[in-house]
């Protein structure tokens, strides 16, 4: 078939045509080998400008079309649209950057010119060789996994099931609520947060679409978007889940004690505990490392004394596995260990406190009910609140924790409320960037507080008096100085759960240099990943507060729900293609493979490899390993990548 | 065993009790340190300008000695010099540009290159010699003794150069328990002792020095224990004026860790040089049946 090319050059305003001679390429591009027509036009993706193509496209029988622009990441897919809208396989489209490649990095005219009409020839020859390809679709199952019982994982479940598409929630403690439950006042209301979270979780709990799965871990993904496989490990609480009543009389019974997590070690649990009193499952769950039954075989004390005969000795793990179309991955974060900065003294000297310490020491139901005391039960004279512990550190983690300098203020008022203390805020910068943070810090900088703008270098005991001495530098006044109170509050750094290596691989997502998981686009994608139908939520996308936290959950939720609401899915048609005829059956290509796309299977007596075209990605690894040369990705064959070098060398 | 040794100025002046007690109980414990020849001060500090090249030619001609006598390993004492010693050899190891012009400057010595090891005598005794080595021929173990280890800045920082965790060191420590003492665990041992601020700024020197002293007396330490000389000058040398700055103050010795080794291996107590300590120790270890 005669091939009928159409070039478009694009000024991007001057972006392009400011350092590119957009004319000169345009008459360069309508001399080549078919081309048809040639022209240059201010901003192809504008309206205007995609109707010139079209018309073209109609008028002068177009069969190919080629857009020198910007990056294809940009508007590939605009221009393939619009070649659709005129009747053209969108696949018979090229797309030539001579902006980012070209017009930005370069400054020299002549040479710029130069190379875009290089890179403009090099799509001329490749769409040459285009054919049309096939747009296949898929189903998605409307179910969904979401990863993490915080408030993340909360928000995102309920968001979700409200649209009454089943969500499996699955929680690795005992029970949901995450961190958030833990905390006692939220910054800048001061409202309580457990108030405004258990009604959440109780609706977790009651809601007909979300199945909870607490105490239980994903150990293995497979599938794809609209069709993944997810095993679910139900960890052995040994205690029935629907015979339990939660009434407590096993864990006031049992004798065997250990710290207790929710109360950031401040007071102790039982071997059998309901971690809290609003725990959501509320049932009780024997920890097996503590129970001296498993140990020894003797005790069952919690056994004899449950009315409703809930204890189980003999439940092993269960392994579950569940249908979902996507997933929401919102595993939180972890804190950073001050034990990891010596020179803080924390763990080594009394009174030094993590800020969720301080947290359950303020809460109204915590160990201390809601005082701040001393180890030697004295209510402090003076405390200080140590800001960017780990991090913007260099040291440690480079990022801000971005909840600290809040939470900071937040104790400044709570201890200005609560005790008679004179209150040191030892930070570096003061971030409040939320709504009704400025406002917070402005409240709290008029309640007496004494704000010293600068890092603090240590933290040594006087074991005289029991004071702390602070030293720090004040880089207002230019001093260095040393600071004596009775107590301290270190605000650790957020950090990426020390598991999320091995969640990134169940999941195939990736990692940021920090530890955090990767968005596909940082301002553009923030909750996608690059592994499609996997979303992440809250922290453990990177540090944040609740707001913004329940934001991106409802977000990824919104994500999810357009998924299951349009019902199918487009498969890449630029996928790997096997010639039967050619292949070994070797097996390299299955080796290669990421996604576990080729399966080396037999047809007609023979092995060869088999692509399943859900998985594909078109990435090309099996292209290159393939020692036959019987593995080809379309729209990426020999003939199209050849041309193109031929013709960047001919220049 | 032989050991290169650089002993640096005031060893040999006002600290000869830090190396009189280093080289008797390095003997004692078979090992010969042997003092370099021809060498020459250290720098005393290293220069932090980005034009310091001139800084460099004094702790670079003293590696050319170590080279040139066939060693690849150099032992200091004093902390100060250790550090610009090590950290000169660094720059000579790392800065290809820096090197090749300090080399072509000192056209009448041999190349250097970075090729020689700077060590402390701590890491000597912690690895060459090991803790085991020594508690086992303790003679008189130091029982009793409330002993407080302190660091300084310099055996520590910059991080590149430090023999042990930069925060929260131990060698000291280890070292001191090695010799049966109590260990005073105070939270000022890696403070600065304020170094040459005592030169120009006297009470920032006396106030950053009394800081450390009562912290230590308030740890209910008896001694300091030191392993370098400005230190010792401005932690002991200063008591008298800290006395009459903060009258409550009422004095504590420090003592160099040679000298404790000395005396703990039961060495002849003229080796230690008690009488050269600023504040003097001999009534201290008297009372506790150690003298």
């Amino acid at each position: 078939m005669e091939r009928r090319i159409g070039v478009y050059i694009c000024h991007c305003g001057l972006n392009i045509a400011g350092t590119v001679n957009v004319a000169e390429v345009a008459r360069y591009a309508g001399t080549l080998d078919s081309v048809v027509i040639s022209r240059d036009y201010g901003y192809l993706c504008s309206d205007i400008g995609q109707g010139l193509i079209k018309k073209d496209i109609k008028e002068l029988g177009l069969n190919r079309v080629v857009v020198a622009a910007c990056s294809p990441r940009m508007h590939e897919l605009t221009f393939r649209n619009a070649c659709q809208d005129a009747g053209l396989n969108p696949y018979l489209y090229e797309h030539a950057n001579i902006r980012e490649q070209c017009s930005w990095p370069h400054t020299d005219r002549e040479l710029a010119t130069n190379k875009a009409k290089a890179l403009t020839h090099a799509a001329v020859r490749r769409v040459y060789y285009h054919e049309p390809l096939e747009v296949k679709e898929a189903p998605v199952n409307p179910n969904v996994l979401v990863v993490g019982g915080g408030i993340a994982g909360i928000q995102a479940a309920l968001d979700i099931a409200n649209g009454e598409h089943k969500v499996y929630l699955v929680e690795r403690e005992p029970s949901i609520g995450g961190h958030m439950i833990q905390l006692d006042r939220t910054f800048p209301t001061l409202d309580c947060s457990e108030c405004i979270l258990t009604p959440k979780m109780t609706e977790v709990r009651q809601h007909p679409f979300i199945n909870l799965l607490a105490y239980s871990e994903v150990e293995a993904v497979s599938g794809f978007v609209g069709d993944f496989k997810v095993k679910v490990r139900k960890k052995a609480r040994f205690v029935d889940e629907n015979k339990c009543t939660g009434c407590g009389v096993c864990e006031q019974k049992c004798p065997w004690k250990t710290d207790s997590e929710f109360e950031a070690g401040l007071a102790k649990r039982k071997a059998i505990y309901i971690p809290f009193p609003q725990a959501v499952p509320n049932v009780a769950t024997i920890d097996k490392k503590l129970c001296v039954y498993f140990k020894t075989g003797k005790c069952r004390a919690c056994e004899k004394f449950c009315d409703a005969g809930a204890v189980d000795f003999s439940q092993v793990d269960q392994i579950i596995e569940v249908e979902v179309g996507s997933i929401i991955i919102a595993t939180g974060y972890d804190i950073f260990d001050p034990r990891l900065m010596p020179q803080y003294g924390y763990g080594r000297y009394d009174n030094i406190l993590t800020g969720l310490e301080f947290e359950r020491m303020t809460s109204a139901g915590g160990p201390t009910g809601g005082r701040v005391l001393l180890k030697s039960g004295k209510e402090p004279e003076s405390v200080a609140i140590v800001h960017c512990v780990g991090s913007r550190d260099k040291n440690y983690h480079e990022y801000c924790s971005r909840v600290c300098c809040m939470y900071g203020l937040k104790y400044a008022h709570l201890l200005r409320e609560l005790t008679k203390a004179e209150v040191y805020e030892m930070y570096i910068d003061m971030r409040s960037f939320g709504e009704g943070y400025e406002e917070f810090y402005e409240r709290i900088s008029k309640e007496g507080v004494n704000f010293i703008r600068g890092k603090v270098a240590e933290i040594a005991a006087d074991p005289v008096d029991g004071k702390l001495i602070v030293s720090c530098a004040d880089t207002v006044i230019g001093k260095a100085l040393r600071v004596s109170v009775d107590m301290v509050i270190l605000c650790p750094a957020l950090k990426a759960r020390s598991d999320t290596e091995q969640v990134a691989k169940t999941f195939t997502i990736n990692r940021r240099a920090d530890g955090f998981f990767l968005e596909r686009h940082v301002k553009l994608d923030p909750v996608a990943t690059p592994t499609d139908g996997i979303f992440i939520a809250g922290c453990c996308e990177g540090p944040k507060d609740i707001p913004d936290t329940v934001a991106q959950a409802s977000a990824a939720a919104a994500k999810v729900l357009s998924l299951i609401s349009k019902g199918r899915i487009t498969l890449e048609s630029a996928i790997a293609t096997v010639d039967e005829t050619r292949c070994l059956g070797c097996g390299r290509c299955e080796e290669t493979c990421n996604f576990h796309a080729p399966k080396v299977v037999a047809k007609n007596g023979v092995m060869v490899s088999e692509i399943n075209e859900t998985l594909c990605k078109g990435c090309g690894a099996c292209a290159v390993v393939c020692p036959s040369g019987a593995m080809s990705i379309r729209h990426f064959t020999r003939q199209q990548v050849t041309s193109m070098v031929e013709a960047l060398t001919e220049a | 065993m032989e050991l290169s040794y650089y002993p640096g100025c005031t060893l040999k002046t006002k600290a000869r009790n830090f190396e009189d007690s280093a080289i008797a109980f390095m003997t004692a414990l078979g090992i010969n340190l042997k003092e370099i020849t021809r060498w020459n001060c250290c720098g005393a500090v290293y220069s932090l300008a980005d034009d310091d090249l001139i800084h460099q030619l004094a702790p670079v001609r003293d590696l050319i000695r170590v080279k040139e006598q066939g060693q690849d390993k150099v032992v200091a004492l004093c902390s100060l010099c250790f550090n610009t010693l090590k950290r000169a050899n660094l720059l000579m190891r790392n800065d290809a540009e820096k090197r090749k012009t300090l080399n072509s400057f000192m056209d009448d010595e041999i190349d250097y290159n970075g090729e020689v090891e700077v060590v402390h005598l701590l890491e000597v005794l912690r690895d060459d010699i090991g803790w085991k080595t020594i508690s086992d021929r303790l003679k008189v173990p130091l029982k009793h003794l409330k002993l407080a280890p302190y660091y300084g800045c310099t055996l520590l920082r910059p991080q590149e150069v430090a023999i042990d965790q930069v925060e929260r060191p131990t060698i000291l420590h280890q070292l001191l328990q090695a010799l049966g003492a109590e260990l005073i665990d105070f939270p000022f041992a890696t403070k600065c002792c304020s170094s040459f601020q005592a030169v120009g700024n006297r009470e920032v020197a006396l106030e950053s020095a009394w800081n450390i002293l009562s912290s230590a007396v308030s740890w209910q330490a008896e001694a300091l224990v030191v392993s370098c000389p400005l230190c010792d000058f401005n932690l002991a040398g200063k008591q008298e004026e800290i006395k009459q700055k903060y009258r409550e103050f009422k004095g504590i010795p420090t003592l160099y860790f040679t000298q404790l080794l000395a005396l703990a291996l039961g060495l002849d107590r003229k080796v230690c040089h008690f009488e050269l300590n600023y504040q003097d120790p001999q009534p201290l270890l008297e009372s506790k049946g150690l003298l």
